[in-house]
């Protein structure tokens, strides 16, 4: 107050603080204040995570560098850990999973927007919906009593009948492997494909069907070479989220994988994924060196699902940019 | 009609069978895990599987009251993080915040909800389980819930912003307060909508075993309070299914049953709930 009469200030700032206390005590700046810390702490938490992962696996980096990526040896006993073997499983699990998921999913997705009547479509994407939320320990459950036992007596010796040719599909099937868990993430991966593709396929305009069929085209026509194309970069964007999911897969790979750190160019072989080791070996890892290899895996596993999920997104602004008709022939 | 038209007029009813059969296949597995589960595991859940504890090995019998009881703490644990931080959060980025704030949070939370879940859990484990020493429901519940942050903001704050503008328009001229008029109209409004996300991010998490695998880490007794290791139904799950012992194989189906009933009933009833409603449009 005594500062006042002396220092007169000028008209704006008054009001504004005026506006700002009455603003106060109708209680606007106190929920405006109060919803900010909680929305904040969503950022705070997410810069935390990075910021975590990265401190707590400084020793790796400063020990293997690069080399860490590229070596083969993991030997906790000697200190020496190199991921190649796990990137490789993960990899070529992942690789497996898509390539059975995105025919299927994009030929489902295909149905249910173009084919099927909203009477069946509306049920279908329901039952894809549930099928989104069914946990992943239970396809883990799924693959260990039918997928592995399955893998042994019909799919590994057909495939080795067929295509036995390929070193893809020679050498001792145990049941586990690379491609079993391939399967496994496939199921999982399909209604997160279906459901995307879907909603994209919807968006694509009418008139873009109307014109291939007027032109003469039969109806697969007209799906195929016309709606697809111009849906196609919204159904990358479903195949980049597929694939971050599959990458970043735990339980179910871990159950099924076989969890043995080598490297086969058979897909019967077993072989061991990023989120496997971490979930098998976290508990056990004694020794700092050993833990932070561990976290370092989980730091690559992050970025890998950013870089694939930021992709994700950027096809799907891209499809949302370009159409925005009504769909439904 | 030619032989070329009839060709692709065959290629054309070919291939769209076959994308029929491709969505058969793709329901099919919900039908084919449900029948499986009901089928194997129906017959091991009894009053025994509710109330009592698991039994060591070799001895037939027990239950999973324990990864019950469990589940629920860290499911209780995970919403005290996951909704208030959603919900609130999802009101500032609706209603108060600018453009750019709101992209921030946003971005944020789309990256927390592509993070895979072994790495929450490893974020957690760094976060609580090293500064105190020891696994504890405290880790597991914070893992959970981090992960319920993004689902519940992102979907609250699209039923948030389905509120139409004139609704606000109409609170604020009758001279109520902006927070007066989230608290008595705009929330109300959304409210089936708001339900439902928490509903689903609840559903979604209560099935996770990845972020609880080094955090609660699991404990064969029961747990008192919140500070110790602690049991839940998923982890069990796991454990009993790569067990080499038919009797613990025969449990983790029951138990998968059960974790299975429970997230396809929230979920069916989170989706019944926003079904009903009139007021908001579907995201």
């Amino acid at each position: 107050m005594a500062t006042s009469s002396i220092h007169v200030p000028s008209a704006d700032p008054v009001d504004n603080s005026r506006s700002f206390l009455s603003r106060l005590r109708n209680g606007d700046e106190i929920a405006r204040l109060v919803t900010f810390l909680f929305a904040a702490s969503v950022v705070l938490i997410t810069v935390l995570l990075v910021y975590e992962l990265w401190i707590a696996s400084s020793l790796p980096r400063q020990k293997f560098g690069l080399a860490f990526f590229v070596t083969k040896l993991w030997d906790p006993v000697a200190e020496q850990f190199g991921a190649l073997t796990f990137i490789y499983g993960t990899v070529v699990t992942a690789g497996v999973a898509l390539s059975i998921a995105i025919p299927l999913g994009i030929g489902a997705a295909i149905f249910l927007a173009e084919l099927a009547p909203q009477k069946l479509s509306d049920p279908l994407q329901f039952f894809i919906d549930l099928l989104a939320a069914v946990p992943s320990v239970i396809y883990g459950v799924l693959g260990v009593f039918i997928v592995i036992p399955l893998m042994r007596t019909w799919i590994a010796p057909t495939l080795k009948a067929t295509l036995g040719f390929l070193p893809l599909f020679q050498g001792p099937a145990y049941g586990v492997g690379f491609l079993t868990a391939g399967i496994v993430l496939a199921i999982m991966v399909i209604p997160y494909i279906i459901s995307v593709s879907r909603e994209v396929l919807l968006s694509v305009p009418r008139d873009q069907r109307e014109a291939a069929l007027a032109l003469g085209s039969t109806r697969w026509e007209s799906t195929w070479k016309v709606v697809v194309p111009f849906a196609r970069t919204g159904i990358m964007g479903s195949i980049f989220l597929a694939l971050a999911r599959a990458l970043g897969e735990t339980m179910a790979v871990t159950m099924v994988i076989g969890n043995t750190p080598s490297i086969s160019s058979s897909l019967f072989a077993p072989g061991y994924s990023i989120a496997a080791v971490i979930a098998n070996e976290f508990t056990e890892a004694t020794g700092d060196l050993y833990l932070q290899s561990l976290i370092q895996l989980g730091l690559v596993l992050f970025l890998l699902t950013f870089i694939l999920n930021g992709l994700a997104r950027l096809f799907m602004l891209l499809t949302a940019s370009r159409g925005s008709g009504t769909g439904r022939a | 009609m030619n032989t070329r038209l009839r060709w692709r007029k065959l290629v054309s009813a070919f291939m769209l069978t076959m994308t029929g059969v491709c969505s058969l296949v793709a329901v099919s597995v919900l039908f084919f895990i449900l029948g499986y589960l009901v089928f194997h595991g129906g017959r091991s859940i009894n009053w025994d599987f509710f109330t009592k504890l698991p039994t060591p090995v070799g001895e037939s019998g027990g239950g999973m009251a324990n990864a019950i009881v469990g589940s629920a703490k860290l499911l209780f644990l995970a919403s005290l993080i996951g909704v208030p931080i959603g919900f609130f959060g999802a009101i500032y980025l609706a209603e108060f915040s600018g453009s750019k704030t709101a992209f921030v949070v946003r971005y944020a939370a789309d990256l927390l909800n592509g993070v895979p879940s072994i790495v929450i859990g490893i974020f957690a484990y760094a976060l609580v389980v090293l500064p105190f020493k020891h696994f504890s429901a405290y880790a597991g519940g914070f893992a959970l819930g981090v992960m319920m942050i993004p689902i519940t903001l992102r979907s609250t704050e699209e039923f948030l912003l389905g509120v139409p503008n004139t609704l606000r328009e109409a609170a604020m001229a009758l001279g109520a307060s902006k927070w007066k008029t989230i608290a008595t109209v705009i929330v109300p409004a959304a409210y089936r909508g708001i339900l439902t996300s928490v509903l689903l991010a609840f559903a979604r998490v209560a099935g996770e075993t990845a972020p609880l695998l080094f955090t609660a880490f699991g404990n064969r007794y029961w747990s008192p309070g919140f500070n110790q290791p602690i049991e839940s139904l998923p982890h069990m799950v796991y454990i009993y299914a790569i067990s080499p012992y038919e009797d613990w194989q025969r449990q983790a189906w029951a138990a998968g049953l059960v974790l299975l009933g429970l997230i396809l009933i929230v979920n069916i009833v989170a989706r019944f709930i926003l079904a009903r409603g009139v007021a908001v449009p579907r995201s």
